[in-house]
C-alpha cells in the first residue's frame, strides 16, 4: 500500500506501539482487499459489548488502557455500539452478575482511550446522521447498510478490532464501498407488494439478503417509489438491517428513494439486468419460515435495531392499558438516549405499568441471549424483528416473526395469536 | 506435503494445517456457533452439531454480522478456535477478525473451494503464497 508521511511515521513507531500496531494490522487488511492507500475517516463505531470481545477482548482494552494516553486516545469522534449489559436493570431479566462485571470492566477500558460510550446501533436516528460522500470506519452492519445507502456516506463493515484501529491511527485502507466502483448495482428486484409494517420490510430485506452472493453485491430494489408515502427511517432501518443480516450486505439502492438512485439506470454500468420480482406469496413464504408448532410462547422481544422513539410510542400505544400474561416476558431494547426521551415523554412508564421491561444501551442478541434464555426458562420467542429472527436461532431459541400489533396481543394473551 | 495446490488470493495469519471440515454453506461466528462448546449451533446450518475445532473450516461465504471480528480472538484465547478458514469469498469482517487473532484465512480459490476439498482430508494452508495443498490430491 502507499503511505503518506504520516501513516509512514506511525508505521515506524513515532506514535507509540499501540498506534503502530493499529496500522500494522490495517495494512495486512488492505492487502487483502488490495486497497492501493488509506482514506481519512470522519467517525468511528465500535462493536464493544463483552459477548463479543469476550474476557481476552477485555483483557485486551484493559491492557490497552494502561498505556499512556497520548499513544492510545482515539484521533476521531468514537462512538459504540450498544453494551451486552444494561447496568440499571440487569437483575430485572436474570442477567448473569459475572456478565455484568465484566461489562462494567469493558466499559472503563474503553472510556480510558477517549470513546464515548453511546451504546447504540441507531446512531443515524439519535447522535449525528451522517452525510452523503462522508467516509466512516462503522461497526455494527444495520449501520454501515444504513449509512452507506440511506444516507450516501461510505464505510466498510469495520470490526470491533478494525474500528478501534480506525479510530487510534484516524483512517481505514481504501477498498470496498470507499470507491465508486464498488457501489454500483449488481442484481435487481422488482418489489409488487408494498411492505406493510416492519416485519414486512424485515422480510423484503432478507428475501434479498438471502440471494446476495457476497459482500460486494449491491441490490438495486425498484418498485417501491410510486407504492404508497415514501418510506420512513424505520422502514428502511428494518429493511436494512434484515438485508445486512441475511446477505452480510452493505450497501442497497432504492430507486426514487436513496440519493445514489434516482432511477433504475444510474445505478447500473450499462444495461440493468432482468429483476428478480418479489410479491406478497413471496412475502408471506417468507414469513410462514418463521411461525412454529403450537402457541406456546415464553417472551415477546422488540429489539435489533433498537427501538427509536416512534417505535417506543407505537408499542406503548398498541399496550396502553393492557396487562402483559403471566409467565410471559416483553423485553424492549432501545439506547439511553431514547430511553430518557421515553421517560421524559411517559412512554416507559405505560410501557412498563403493562408489565414490559425496557432496556436502554443493549440489544438483545448482543447480551448473552443464551444465558439469559436458561436463566428465564426462555425458548418460544416472538418479535417484530426479521434481523433477531435470523440469528437467535442460532442461541438456542425458536423465533416466530410477526408485526408488533399481533406481538403485542400475543404477549397480553400469553400465547401466540 | 505431497499433494494437489489449490490456489487462492493471498490472504492473512500463519500457515497451519488439519482436517478439513467443507460444507457448501456459509460463516458466521455469532449465528452459527455455540463457541463454548465448539460446535455449530444453527439448526439450518449444514455442519449443524459438528465439532469444529482444531479443524480447517471449508465454507462458502462470509455472511451475518460484525461480532466475528473479535471472537475469532476469543476463541483462539480458550483453545476453541478452527485450525484455519478457507472461504470462496471472505468479507472484511473474517479478514479483520483474522488480522486481530493472527488467524490463517485465504479466499478466492480459482475453483468453488467447498467442492474441492472433502470433509477428512488432511490439509495444509499456506496464507502467505495464497495456496492450500490437499494430501492425496483435490476431489
Amino acid at each position: 500500500m502507499r503511505l503518506t508521511d504520516h501513516e509512514k511515521s506511525i508505521q515506524a513507531g513515532e506514535h507509540g506501539a499501540a498506534r503502530q500496531r493499529a496500522l500494522a494490522q490495517q495494512i495486512e487488511i488492505g492487502r487483502f482487499f488490495d486497497a492501493e492507500d488509506f482514506v481519512e475517516v470522519a467517525q468511528a463505531h465500535i462493536m464493544a459489548d463483552t459477548e463479543s470481545l469476550g474476557e481476552a477482548g477485555v483483557a485486551f482494552m484493559e491492557e490497552l488502557a494502561q498505556l499512556p494516553e497520548a499513544e492510545t486516545r482515539v484521533v476521531i469522534p468514537t462512538i459504540t455500539d450498544p453494551r451486552g449489559a444494561d447496568f440499571n436493570a440487569y437483575g430485572r431479566i436474570n442477567h448473569d452478575a459475572a456478565y455484568v462485571e465484566l461489562e462494567r470492566r469493558a466499559d472503563k477500558a474503553f472510556r480510558a482511550l477517549g470513546i464515548l460510550m453511546t451504546d447504540t446501533c441507531i446512531n443515524y436516528q439519535t447522535m449525528m446522521p451522517p452525510v452523503i460522500g462522508e467516509h466512516l470506519a462503522m461497526g455494527d452492519t444495520g449501520v454501515v447498510i444504513y449509512s452507506n445507502s440511506v444516507q450516501g456516506a461510505r464505510t466498510n463493515y469495520e470490526g470491533g478490532p478494525s474500528a478501534l484501529a480506525a479510530a487510534m491511527t484516524g483512517r481505514t485502507p481504501r477498498y470496498g464501498f470507499h470507491l465508486d466502483q464498488h457501489r454500483r448495482g449488481t442484481a435487481r428486484f422488482e418489489v409488487r407488494h408494498r411492505p406493510g409494517d416492519w416485519s414486512e420490510w424485515g422480510a423484503l430485506g432478507g428475501m434479498i439478503g438471502r440471494q446476495m452472493g457476497s459482500y460486494f453485491q449491491v441490490p438495486v430494489i425498484d418498485g417501491i417509489q410510486g407504492s404508497g408515502p415514501a418510506p420512513t427511517s424505520d422502514d428502511l432501518k428494518h429493511f436494512g438491517a434484515a438485508l445486512a443480516s441475511f446477505g452480510s450486505t452493505a450497501l442497497f439502492h432504492m430507486v426514487g428513494v436513496t440519493p445514489e438512485a434516482p432511477d433504475l439506470e444510474t445505478c447500473f454500468d450499462g444495461a440493468p439486468p432482468d429483476p428478480v420480482s418479489l410479491g406478497k406469496a413471496d412475502f408471506d413464504a417468507f414469513l410462514s419460515e418463521y411461525a412454529i408448532e403450537g402457541d406456546g410462547l415464553d417472551v415477546v422481544v422488540f429489539a435489533a435495531p433498537q427501538l427509536s422513539l416512534l417505535e417506543l410510542e407505537k408499542a406503548a400505544n398498541l399496550i396502553k392499558g393492557r396487562r402483559v400474561a403471566d409467565g410471559v416476558a416483553l423485553v424492549i431494547a432501545t439506547n439511553p438516549e431514547n430511553k430518557n426521551a421515553a421517560d421524559r415523554m411517559g412512554l416507559t412508564a405505560t410501557l412498563e405499568e403493562a408489565g414490559a421491561v425496557v432496556l436502554e444501551g443493549v440489544c438483545f442478541y448482543q447480551m448473552h441471549a443464551r444465558e439469559l434464555g436458561e436463566a428465564n426458562g426462555w425458548t418460544r420467542l416472538m418479535t417484530n424483528s426479521a434481523k433477531l429472527s435470523n440469528i437467535i436461532g442460532g442461541y438456542g431459541y425458536e423465533p416466530v416473526l410477526a408485526d408488533m400489533a399481533r406481538c403485542v396481543d400475543s404477549a397480553v394473551a400469553g400465547r401466540i395469536v | 506435503m505431497a499433494g494437489t495446490v489449490i490456489r487462492g488470493h493471498a490472504g492473512i495469519g500463519p500457515a497451519a494445517e488439519g482436517e478439513a471440515l467443507v460444507a457448501h454453506d456459509n460463516f458466521s461466528a455469532r449465528y452459527d456457533l455455540d463457541r463454548i462448546r465448539g460446535v455449530f449451533s444453527r439448526p439450518a446450518h449444514k455442519l449443524h452439531d459438528e465439532n469444529y475445532v482444531g479443524k480447517v473450516l471449508v465454507l462458502n461465504i462470509a455472511k451475518g454480522g460484525v461480532a466475528t471480528a473479535w471472537m475469532l480472538h476469543e476463541m483462539a484465547s480458550r483453545g476453541m478456535a478452527p485450525a484455519a478458514l478457507l472461504l470462496n469469498y471472505a468479507n472484511p469482517i473474517i479478514a479483520q477478525g483474522a488480522a486481530f487473532a493472527g488467524f490463517p484465512l485465504i479466499d478466492r480459490f480459482e475453483t468453488d473451494i467447498t467442492r474441492a476439498i472433502e470433509t477428512g482430508q488432511h490439509v495444509a494452508v499456506d496464507p502467505a503464497a495464497g495456496t492450500v495443498t490437499v494430501d492425496g490430491g483435490a476431489a
